[in-house]
């Protein structure tokens, strides 16, 4: 059984953001952590291998700091990882999904599972375009996943409730925070990862050109939430609150 | 930012820091009210491999450099000081010993189980007469047969009761006196004659398990002698440095925990209308803080990192414990002073920090013993 893992490392979830002189995102002195949901796939993949035997692959799209989430990936216990470096500032979902295909292609696999959306851009479009573009099936927010005689059943969140389904492999499945409890790395582990192949490759490794895989979405700016205001007390009588309150509903929050 | 770590502490580091936040942190208050040893996060801690962090993978350690080791109690007694300091004496000078002295046998028999957490190790050489001056013990040993009969007690040992086994140090030449005629054993919990007796009632740290030792006619295979049989001082003097590095990052992972508490709190908390940080009196006291916390990270980082690359570190191992532990004492205090009252009450982490920052500055040889080592290194130089 063969695990291709999809990952993206993101910011801390504690992290402040912050926008540049250029109105882009601040990455400057930011933590990166590997995307929570990424991890949830990482820690099934690892799970589904010591049941079923196999290997596990982390794949992700990004710079050199990747290989910081790329390398925990590996100390939790998966045998190889993959980084692709686009060499581009601005990617958008096609890019990643392109890119991430073309990688899972080369390489054996039986499932590809990936977080169901990363806590930073929270597009959740990536593991499903990679499917599309594999041409498999994919069951998306999985909350239970269960391996067996080539097929897998899978149980996902829908309003309301739950839905069970089964699928053929190979497939795609995206993890939903309750699929498991992520392991932390053990010293062994951490000691054995940096005995573990981890592949850097370009576009050009991958046989891309830039052409390919130029995003077709644009950012045209960021903008942070305003700070929120004080409160304010209008004080007085009933009638007359009541009258200085729509005077200033009127005239300074100009909102009736 | 800290100093410039490698991939491998970096990663370590992150884990033991989620470790501590998700496992060890919500229990520390338990553990300081109900004085129980953490065996919840020693199974913990020994399930991730974190009781042998610098024991070389051949005996069951996880094979990383000292500073790794460092890391993790740093990153440990930031919540739990006395977690912390339970896997510092158990590695620095429960462990190393018998990697450093020890036969193959000894090594085989004992490392595996210390290294895996399935044992924890103990420390025995203070006695009620003999503190600073380790060398004026009096615990006695004399060869029967095979064995030596030992006679005497320790106190202010830690992991008493706990631990499986006793690094102890003995006089076996007897009318010896001094550094001389002292024999170090391997004291194993189940020796006949070996009986663990009363359990201090501390300031702090009340989660490691502080006792007395008695040794009545208890007899220890000869075999467990080690080093030589009268180099016992020895053995007991090359642990020192490792020791006190151990408890520098004890002390540093303290100030830094109290610190992290007083800076959340000093923004949040207001009074006269605005965040106490923004008065100017509070402001300049976390900028202290956080100045001492970053030179004694230096101070400990660089002992551990000139240990790691076999140089000569004795007199930066005591700079090291002494500012760092000074550091914490002094943190400590001004993180209960600006939490003012709720910072005095139970609530808040701060005072079982305080109280546990001051045994700090008083064991692994006490701030004024870390002075003269640094002066007597000065007259040499």
């Amino acid at each position: 059984m063969n695990i291709v893992v999809c990952m993206k490392q993101t910011f801390d979830t504690e992290a402040k953001i912050a926008l540049d002189a250029n109105g882009k995102i601040n990455k400057q002195g930011v933590s990166l952590i590997m995307n929570p949901y990424c991890e949830f796939a990482v820690e099934e993949a690892l799970r589904i291998k010591e049941k079923h035997g196999g290997e596990v692959t982390v794949v992700s799209v990004g710079g050199p700091e990747a290989q910081d989430a790329l390398r925990q990936a590996l100390a939790m216990g998966a045998d190889k990882a993959v980084l692709v470096d686009p060499g581009m500032e601005e990617v958008d979902e096609f890019t990643t999904a392109t890119i991430l295909a073309k990688a899972i292609s080369g390489l054996q696999y039986d499932i590809v599972l990936g977080g169901f959306r990363a806590i930073d851009d929270g597009s959740a479009q990536v593991a499903g375009r990679v499917a599309e573009i594999l041409g498999l099936p994919v069951v998306n927010v999985v909350t239970k996943l269960e391996i067996a005689d080539g097929k897998a059943t899978a149980t996902k969140e829908i309003e309301g409730g739950s839905q069970v389904l089964e699928v053929a492999l190979p497939a795609v499945f995206t993890a939903q925070k309750g699929l498991n409890e992520p392991r932390y790395p053990s010293m062994k582990g951490i000691m054995q990862a940096k005995k573990k192949p981890m592949e850097k490759k370009t576009l050009a490794d991958l046989g891309l050109d830039a052409g390919q895989v130029a995003p077709k979405v644009k950012a045209l700016s960021y903008f942070l939430p305003s700070a929120r205001a004080a409160g304010k007390i209008i004080p007085g009588e009933p009638a007359d609150a009541a009258r200085d309150l729509v005077k200033a509903l009127r005239e300074e929050a100009k909102v009736i | 930012m800290p100093l410039h770590l490698t991939e491998d502490q970096k990663l370590m580091r992150d884990m033991v820091r989620r470790l501590v936040q998700n496992e060890i942190a919500p229990r520390a208050a338990y553990y300081d009210r109900t004085h129980e040893y953490p065996w919840e996060n020693i199974k913990k801690m020994s399930e991730l491999g974190l009781m042998g962090v610098p024991i070389p993978e051949e005996w069951g350690g996880a094979g990383c450099d000292f500073l790794s080791y460092i890391i993790t109690i740093e990153e440990i007694s930031r919540a739990c000081a006395s977690t912390g300091v339970i896997l510092a004496v158990h590695t620095s000078v429960g462990t190393m010993p018998i990697l450093l002295f020890g036969t193959e046998e000894q090594k085989k028999k004992y490392i595996p189980r210390l290294a895996s957490g399935e044992i924890i190790g103990a420390f025995a050489l203070t006695e009620p007469g003999a503190g600073s001056d380790a060398a004026s013990l009096t615990t006695s040993a004399r060869l029967d047969g095979a064995h030596y009969v030992v006679n005497g007690s320790k106190i202010f040992i830690s992991n008493g009761g706990a631990a499986g086994v006793y690094i102890t140090f003995v006089r076996t030449e007897p009318g010896s006196k001094g550094y001389q005629g002292i024999t170090c054993l391997i004291v194993e919990k189940d020796t006949p004659g070996f009986y663990i007796g009363k359990r201090e009632e501390k300031m702090g740290l009340h989660a490691d398990h502080t006792t007395e030792l008695i040794f009545e006619n208890a007899r220890v295979p000869r075999e467990n002698v080690l080093g030589m049989e009268g180099d016992g001082f020895r053995v007991a003097m090359a642990l020192l440095d490792g020791g006190r590095i151990g408890i520098g990052a004890q002390g540093l992972g303290i100030a830094q925990g109290a610190f992290d508490v007083a800076l959340e709190y000093a923004r949040q908390r207001k009074q006269f209308g605005r965040p106490i940080i923004e008065q100017q009196a509070v402001g300049f006291m976390l900028a202290d803080m956080a100045t001492r916390i970053d030179a004694a990270r230096a101070l400990v980082y660089r002992a551990a990192r000139l240990k790691d690359m076999g140089l000569p570190h004795a007199k930066e191992a005591s700079m090291a414990k002494m500012y760092a532990t000074d550091t914490a004492m002094e943190v400590t205090t001004n993180a209960v002073q600006i939490l003012g009252g709720y910072g005095y009450c139970k609530d808040y982490p701060v005072e079982r920090m305080m109280r546990d920052a001051k045994v700090t500055q008083i064991y692994e040889g006490t701030n004024q013993i870390q002075r003269l080592v640094i002066a007597k290194n000065l007259m040499k130089e």
